[in-house]
């Protein structure tokens, strides 16, 4: 009706038909949001001369400047005199290129770190998979259970004409990512129970959730580790020895576990209560009204939270370096303390955190869109 | 109320048939007894086991247990301590004394630096400058993405990459160097200290001015003005004091002498790295809070309140703040236990904190776990701390429901 009599007054149409000019184009655009006032234009000139100046130092130093390659010495040893010459105003990229075996693998043995890159390959394909909702069903488990093994195969060896490989000997992100993924995995289900036992109605159970996941909050995780690393060893009976990334890495698990049951716990709540209750009139018992109805709901609602609390935790395995265990920050540290190439370590705290960057980031942008799939099929 | 009760049917509605308890497995009493008593006797025993063994190799290694360690003298020698302390003399428990105020220190300076940053930085995003939003959303996706020990290392190394302190870098009468950052102090008088005490009666007197206020405008509706008196009271009577005993402002200023610095405050580059690193990375989950509460608030309240004719600066205050405030305030609280928790990881790059000086105790006492109980004893209480009054100030700004 309004269309009709809108396209009847020709003046209208045609105003419609092309904007004034004033309105559209990037000139529009450019002092709509960057130049809409006197306090807004001051704030754009400002941050266009810091962001280019900024930007100019940093490819000066990073790529115009920067030494790529040094010589080496008779020995084999690198010569970093052009570095150390060139260090303020040109990076040394030539310390990468010399480590990165040694920062990615640590000391696995050099001609089987091919193992190491297959493992860490096949933990990406294991992420990405579990990312997409068209393997979001019971094989997956399966699929995980096998992946893990074959990287347990990989990285032991000792079958099928594989050295065998100890752990000590392990190093760099294969360790990043096995204490990531491990100590999630196995900590998810552990926060489901607690999750499950804190709102449950038997206060004995209750108390004792309570008590884990406060204790456990409460306290750093730097705490939790040192008291895997020295106060673990006297638990053991006499003779047992635990290996210390095991001890790490059962630290790491209830750890996370009691961040993921708080998160799990806050899904749980957000369910209406009359899906129990109907399930209860089903006459259905505790596990099946659980399983089938509760958790299902719960756990798509905090699907977003669970991979942010995913992202601290990757994040976190690099405290591992305080209680002496070779992950990637830890090898970053290792390649360091070699004396031609100790005071670089700029160029190396970058590398490191573009790979932390790549990981996280890849995280997080998933999670939103994600939480935005979501959102939009609950609103429908 | 009486007539419910004198009604004869619900009276016998109303006395539930009291059932006894069944030993079968079909009745759920019965059921939640069973199954507490098995998971609370299975950590039992768990912890027995623990324990047992605990006991049989602290025997076998000849460890005696307890907290008799604490009398005995340190010899740790500490870099920077807010109470004296002497490692040639004082205790253990001195020693963890100064760890504990070590890890306070940087801990409330930086939660109060956090929040003004990550305040602006999340303001900044919600800022109508595409360049400006964009920026900050820069700051906060990669401080995010970084593993915060990452950061802390990178911080040292650039600390520790300034000039020796003959070369240090001036900015007025601050120097930059290796050693640390080198303030000048004021030097305390009696002054001072009586300008101080009169501060401490200004706030004592503008908090009971601010409630006589808020009752004149309970009874009549008008708010007497409070801010005048509040200068007056808190900037202008120190002022008065301070200056009627004389105005003495003489400042310690650092001179080179030698290969170091005389004189002066100083920050050390430990202490400086953790906080540019706490900070900075805290600073980015503060900002995102921030954003969301401001969001959270509705648009048609900035436009109410505009229809009321407050000018921005009271829609702001009186409006929106107390509103964003409700969602800010819960994830704002996680986030000042998370950079408390955060501050352990001193002992990374050598700040003297509750952990580090706790970690060194029980390598040269070889008492694991009192160490480790001592670290997380002081932690919880500080958490503890930290989560009653937040959840003090969380109650006091919630929404009153009638």
């Amino acid at each position: 009706m309004s269309d009709t009599v809108a396209t009847a007054d020709p003046g209208y149409a045609a105003a419609r038909e092309r904007p004034p000019a004033g309105l559209v184009g990037p000139w529009a655009w450019a002092r709509a949001n960057l130049f809409s006032s006197w306090w807004s234009t001051a704030i754009t000139l400002l941050l266009v001369y810091v962001i280019l100046r900024a930007l100019f130092g940093f490819v000066e130093w990073a790529f115009v400047n920067a030494i790529w390659t040094v010589p080496y010495n008779a020995q084999g040893r690198p010569d970093t005199a052009v570095c150390q010459n060139a260090k303020g105003i040109g990076a040394c990229w030539a310390i990468i290129t010399d480590k990165y075996r040694l920062i990615l693998f640590g000391r696995y043995p050099y001609e089987e770190q091919w193992r190491p890159a297959i493992c860490v390959v096949l933990f990406i394909g294991l992420y990405v998979v579990s990312a997409m909702r068209r393997f979001w069903r019971k094989e997956l488990a399966l699929i995980w259970v096998g992946t893990l093994a074959v990287i347990g195969v990989l990285m032991w060896g000792g079958v099928f004409g594989l050295q065998e490989v100890p752990e000590d000997y392990w190093g760099g992100l294969p360790i990043t990512l096995i204490l990531a993924t491990f100590g999630l995995a196995f900590a998810f289900p552990l926060a489901v129970l607690v999750a499950l036992g804190r709102r449950s109605r038997l206060p004995a159970i209750k108390l004792l959730c309570v008590l884990y996941v406060e204790l456990i909050r409460g306290v750093p995780l730097i705490s939790v580790l040192f008291m895997a690393s020295v106060m673990f060893p006297l638990f053991m009976p006499a003779g047992v020895n635990v290996d210390k990334l095991l001890r790490a890495q059962i630290a790491f698990i209830l750890f996370a576990g009691a961040y993921l049951a708080e998160v799990v716990r806050g899904g749980l709540q957000a369910l209406p209560k009359g899906q129990g209750e109907a399930a209860d009139a089903l006459g259905l018992p505790y596990w099946k009204k659980t399983g089938l109805i509760i958790l299902p709901q719960a756990l798509r609602l905090v699907i977003p939270p669970l991979v942010n609390t995913f992202i601290g935790f990757f994040k976190d395995t690099s405290l591992v370096l305080i209680i002496g265990l070779f992950d990637l920050l830890t090898m970053g540290k290792v390649a360091l303390s070699d004396p031609p190439w100790q005071s670089f370590s700029t160029e190396v705290y970058v590398v490191l955190a573009i790979i932390y960057i790549c990981f996280c980031f890849a995280m997080s942008k998933y999670s939103r869109g994600l939480e935005r799939e979501l959102n939009r099929a609950r609103r429908r | 109320m009486s007539d419910v009760t004198a009604d004869p049917r619900f009276a016998a509605g109303r006395a539930a048939p009291r059932r006894r308890l069944r030993l079968s497995w079909s009745d759920p009493t019965f059921r939640a007894i069973v199954w507490q008593v098995l998971i609370v006797g299975l950590v039992g025993l768990v912890l027995w086991y623990l324990v047992r063994n605990t006991n049989q190799n602290l025997a076998a290694r000849h460890i005696a247990t307890g907290f008799g360690f604490l009398d005995r003298v340190a010899g740790i020698p500490i870099g920077e301590t807010l109470v004296p302390y002497n490692p040639a003399v004082n205790t253990y428990g001195r020693a963890l004394i100064v760890g504990v105020l070590n890890t306070l220190k940087v801990a409330v300076v930086g939660i109060v630096l956090a929040t003004l940053l990550g305040t602006v930085i999340g303001i900044g995003r919600l800022s109508s400058n595409w360049l400006l939003s964009k920026l900050t959303a820069f700051y906060v996706e990669t401080l995010r993405d970084i593993p915060l020990l990452l950061q802390l290392l990178f911080w040292y190394t650039v600390l520790q990459g300034l000039p020796a302190p003959r070369q240090a870098i001036r900015l007025g009468e601050v120097f930059l160097s290796n050693r640390g950052i080198k303030v000048p102090l004021l030097e305390i008088q009696s002054a001072h200290e009586w300008a101080f005490l009169a501060f401490v009666i200004g706030l004592v007197a503008t908090v009971l001015w601010n409630r006589r206020a808020a009752r004149q405008q309970a009874a009549t509706g008008v708010r007497p003005r409070v801010w005048p008196v509040a200068i007056g009271l808190l900037i202008g009577l120190p002022l008065v004091v301070w200056a009627v005993l004389g105005a003495p402002l003489t400042f310690e200023v650092p001179v080179l002498r030698g290969f170091n610095f005389q004189g002066g405050g100083t920050l050390s580059p430990e202490y400086f790295a953790l906080l540019l690193g706490l900070v900075t990375y805290t600073a980015a989950y503060i900002a995102e809070i921030v954003r969301s509460g401001i969001q959270a608030v509705p648009q048609g309240q900035w436009e109410a309140a505009g229809a009321l004719g407050l000018r921005s600066g009271m829609v702001l205050r009186k409006v929106i703040l107390p509103q964003a405030l409700r969602v800010i305030v819960p994830p704002m609280t996680s986030q000042y236990l998370n950079l408390t928790k955060n501050s352990s990881l001193a002992v990374a790059i050598g700040y003297q904190d509750i952990v580090s000086i706790a970690n060194t105790t029980l390598n040269q006492t070889g008492q694991a776990i009192e160490g480790i109980a001592v670290i997380m004893a002081v932690y919880l209480t500080i958490s503890l701390s930290i989560s009653l009054f937040m959840n003090w100030y969380n109650a006091h700004i919630a929404l009153v429901e009638r």
